[in-house]
């Protein structure tokens, strides 16, 4: 052998022989018999989509569900102390201190009569932003203009029984109303009539007593919330409406835990699927397993061999995963909730290590066991 | 000679057949407990939402306007109807008896307090008190239909003179429970104090006999609220009952709506007005058909995954055993036999993991039914034969892509050990 040829040799041999064979063997690996990789990728993209997409729609399902919830309507309420009229600017700050996340209506009531000298309750309000908070109010037709009246179905039946217009009157101004529609609530409601507040301003001067909130947020944001309007309006009582808050919370924390077990046994079936498709890969794969042994290539070497395979299967498997599994969770949203399901990048990393340690631990299992097992017993096809 | 190589399988390869035999157990446990939980959750999320209290009113058919502001009555006390006391346990006698969850009767009265010139609200009612019809005993009262009402302190006896006092009446008399406090010049004890967040919180609760018999009415109610499980409301709910005719009739009135309950109760009642309290009766409709909605999305995505997780364990397995097809089509065997060698054992495996996979699903959403809603879910045993299939049908249409690579492989190679 010349002097060149050997030269040539070790230069062949040389610049890092390891790793160079090492990457070789991991792409060898998944472009030969891709049948079975591709298999195997499927099996772990499937299980990072299922579970991408119960951990995203646990997480976002508080949002949406608490988004249902608040057509219940209100459940905080601003009062003046011991029947007062509220401060001038009381509904600016309530409205600065929801910041958009919520509903703000100011009511105002007063005891008047009717031309006939029966009592009746009438109240004033923003009746377009009333039609937002109370959605379940069944109305025949909204007053648009001046003038007009909104009337509780029992209280049409007294003031107005046949639809013409009427008198009320207040420490003795009058007003002259025409029924615009009738309202029917089942509730206190119904022995109302309801203005717009600048009619029933400039009416009876009466300034409004209550406000009613529609927040949407946590038990915890209601609490801040409340706090923090107790003390920028230090001459009203700011109460939570117990009932609607209350029963809120339950039904949403039944739902959650619900969808929690759910969610677990979904993602332990789904991490059951790729254990057994991944270990019957490797399985499959003991010549490979004993060529390389009985090459002379140590067990540490080989099991770091199997194991980056792994890792890479589960790293692409999870990343492709979380695409698909964002997908479907915003399908559902927008089949059950009409409204998309946000994507939560910050379940990423919990998808992702737990692809890896799956993928880890269903390629690493089959080696410990194959590793009793002389190469030549294999290769013998036993 | 098939019943042998399918028993000696079963036996030799222990290993193989107990890792798909868990595959399909697991996935059938999973695929029984999400539907027995979907299939429930309807009718537990309705019960929860009971919380939100009373959906149904009744009231006195000629009954005058209400003048309330803030919950405070400004209403003469003598004004307007009463109902009959006596003719509330008939609400347990009707149609849709056994959705009636509970019902509380109301009587406010206005009451002077301890010589105070001014009046003050005594709101009767209800605790939670034994009523009999026939031969059937119920309970009833605001701590069924108002689980929002919190006491500190004791709840009174319905029979009783003891009172509650509401939580800022109680601050601005300075009173607290166990104090004694004088209502119409007599002296009743406070057995608790009582927080609602409403307008009971300035008023005071008492037994309804007592408040009877200080408004000196015995029998008189001034409205009862009810609380029933009602289905939410379509558009054939909405239609007027005097419009109906013969079967759909029946078909409207034989509906747990929250429309027919009240029509059914003003039948039950006389001379009574009730009506569903939208704001109660109208949203949760909405809530329980989005809950439902979800769980129906959950329990299908766990279902594609527990028939993934059994497709796959069935391809592992049969892969495996490249080398037995080899051999025994070498000895001769068509295709048709041993694929029907293989599908005998996915079926036997099916049948055992379903039937494993079925119980201890059942044992589960027993368990998911206790923790979460401490009610059981049990599931429908109707469901077992339904389970069974589609274990079998799954198992086979995991199998069958693998069973038709293996057979279609060259028995040389196979032998060889080349795959």
């Amino acid at each position: 052998m010349s002097s060149r040829a050997k030269s040539d040799l070790i230069n062949r041999r040389s610049p890092k022989p390891h790793t160079s064979m090492f990457l070789r063997m991991l792409m060898r690996a998944a472009t030969l018999r891709r049948g079975r990789a591709a298999s195997a990728l499927l099996a772990m993209v499937v299980a990072a989509a299922v579970a991408t997409a119960m951990l995203n729609l646990y997480v976002d399902v508080q949002a949406k569900l608490r988004k249902e919830f608040r057509n219940y309507g209100a459940n905080v309420v601003v009062i003046g102390k011991d029947g007062q009229a509220l401060p001038a600017d009381a509904l600016p700050k309530v409205d600065s201190a929801l910041a958009g996340h919520g509903l703000a209506v100011p009511f105002a009531y007063i005891v008047a009569r009717t031309s006939d000298g029966q009592s009746v309750v009438v109240s004033g309000t923003n009746l377009d932003q009333v039609r937002k908070l109370d959605s379940w109010w069944s109305v025949t037709a909204w007053p648009n203009t001046s003038q007009d009246a909104l009337l509780g179905t029992r209280a049409a039946a007294v003031v107005s029984p046949q639809g013409k217009p009427f008198d009320l009157s207040f420490q003795g101004h009058t007003i002259h109303l025409n029924p615009a529609g009738t309202l029917r609530t089942g509730a206190s409601e119904d022995s109302l009539i309801y203005l717009s507040l600048t009619d029933f301003e400039n009416w009876t001067g009466v300034q409004p007593s209550t406000i009613e909130i529609a927040f949407s947020g946590s038990s915890e944001e209601i609490a801040a919330l409340i706090q923090m309007l107790s003390q920028t309006l230090p001459t009203t009582d700011v109460r939570p409406i117990r009932q609607i808050m209350e029963a809120e919370a339950r039904v949403l924390g039944k739902t959650r835990a619900t969808l929690a077990a759910a969610a677990i046994l979904i993602i332990a079936t789904a991490a059951l699927c790729v254990l057994s498709t991944l270990i019957g890969w490797v399985f499959d794969r003991r010549r490979d397993f004993a060529i390389m042994k009985a090459l002379g290539a140590s067990e540490g070497l080989i099991t770091g061999f199997f194991a980056a395979e792994a890792a890479a299967l589960g790293a692409v498997g999870a990343i492709g995963g979380f695409g698909i599994g964002v997908g479907v969770a915003a399908w559902i949203g927008r089949v059950n909730f009409h409204a998309p399901v946000v994507p939560r990048f910050n379940i990423l990393p919990a998808v992702f290590v737990g692809s890896i340690a799956v993928a880890l631990i269903s390629a690493v299992l089959p080696i410990f066991l194959l590793r009793r097992v002389q190469p030549a017993m294999i290769l013998r096809g036993e | 000679m098939f019943g042998r190589l399918v028993y000696e399988s079963f036996r030799r390869q222990k290993r193989r057949k107990l890792l798909a035999g868990i595959a399909i157990t697991l996935g059938v446990g999973v695929a029984t407990a999400m539907l027995a939980v979907a299939t429930d959750i309807g009718n537990k999320i309705s019960r929860e939402l009971r919380t939100y209290g009373a959906n149904l009113i009744v009231t006195p058919q000629e009954d005058t306007l209400d003048v309330q502001i803030g919950g405070a009555d400004l209403k003469p006390p003598s004004d307007g109807a009463y109902l009959n006391e006596a003719d509330l346990p008939k609400i347990k006698g009707m149609f849709w008896r056994n959705n009636i969850v509970g019902f509380a009767p109301m009587l406010p009265i206005s009451v002077r307090v301890n010589s105070d010139a001014k009046n003050f609200t005594l709101l009767g009612t209800y605790f939670s008190k034994r009523l009999t019809l026939g031969k059937e005993d119920f309970v009833t009262g605001v701590r069924i239909t108002h689980p929002w009402w919190k006491v500190q302190g004791a709840w009174p006896d319905d029979n009783s003179s003891d009172v509650l006092l509401g939580e800022s009446l109680a601050a601005k008399l300075g009173r607290k429970a166990g104090d004694d406090i004088e209502i119409a010049a007599q002296t009743h004890h406070i057995a608790g104090i009582l927080s609602t967040g409403g307008a009971e919180d300035n008023q005071i609760i008492a037994p309804l006999a007592l408040t009877q018999q200080i408004l000196g009415k015995p029998g008189a109610v001034r409205r009862v609220y009810v609380s029933a499980l009602t289905k939410p409301e379509d558009a054939f709910a909405r239609r007027d009952p005097q419009t109906l005719r013969g079967a759909e009739y029946d078909r409207w009135y034989c509906s747990p709506y929250a429309a027919s309950i009240a029509f059914q109760l003003q039948e039950a009642i006389p001379h009574s007005h009730a009506e569903q309290i939208r704001q109660i009766a109208q949203n949760e409709g909405t809530v329980l058909s989005r809950i439902k909605g979800l769980m129906l999305l959950v329990t299908l995505a766990a279902l594609f995954a527990s028939a993934l997780a059994v497709s796959a364990a069935m391809a592992t397995a049969i892969f495996e055993r490249r080398a037995e097809v080899g051999l025994m089509k070498a000895l001769g065997a068509g295709s048709l036999s041993v694929a029907a060698l293989f599908f005998a054992e996915a079926l036997l495996l099916a049948l055992i993991g379903g039937a494993l996979g079925f119980t201890g699903g059942a044992l589960l959403a027993h368990q998911i039914g206790r923790s979460i809603f401490d009610s059981q879910i049990t599931i429908e045993p109707v469901l077992f034969p339904v389970i069974l299939a589609i274990a079998v049908i799954v198992t086979f249409a995991g199998s069958a892509m693998a069973i038709r690579r293996a057979v279609k492989f060259d028995p040389v190679y196979a032998l060889r050990g080349e795959a």
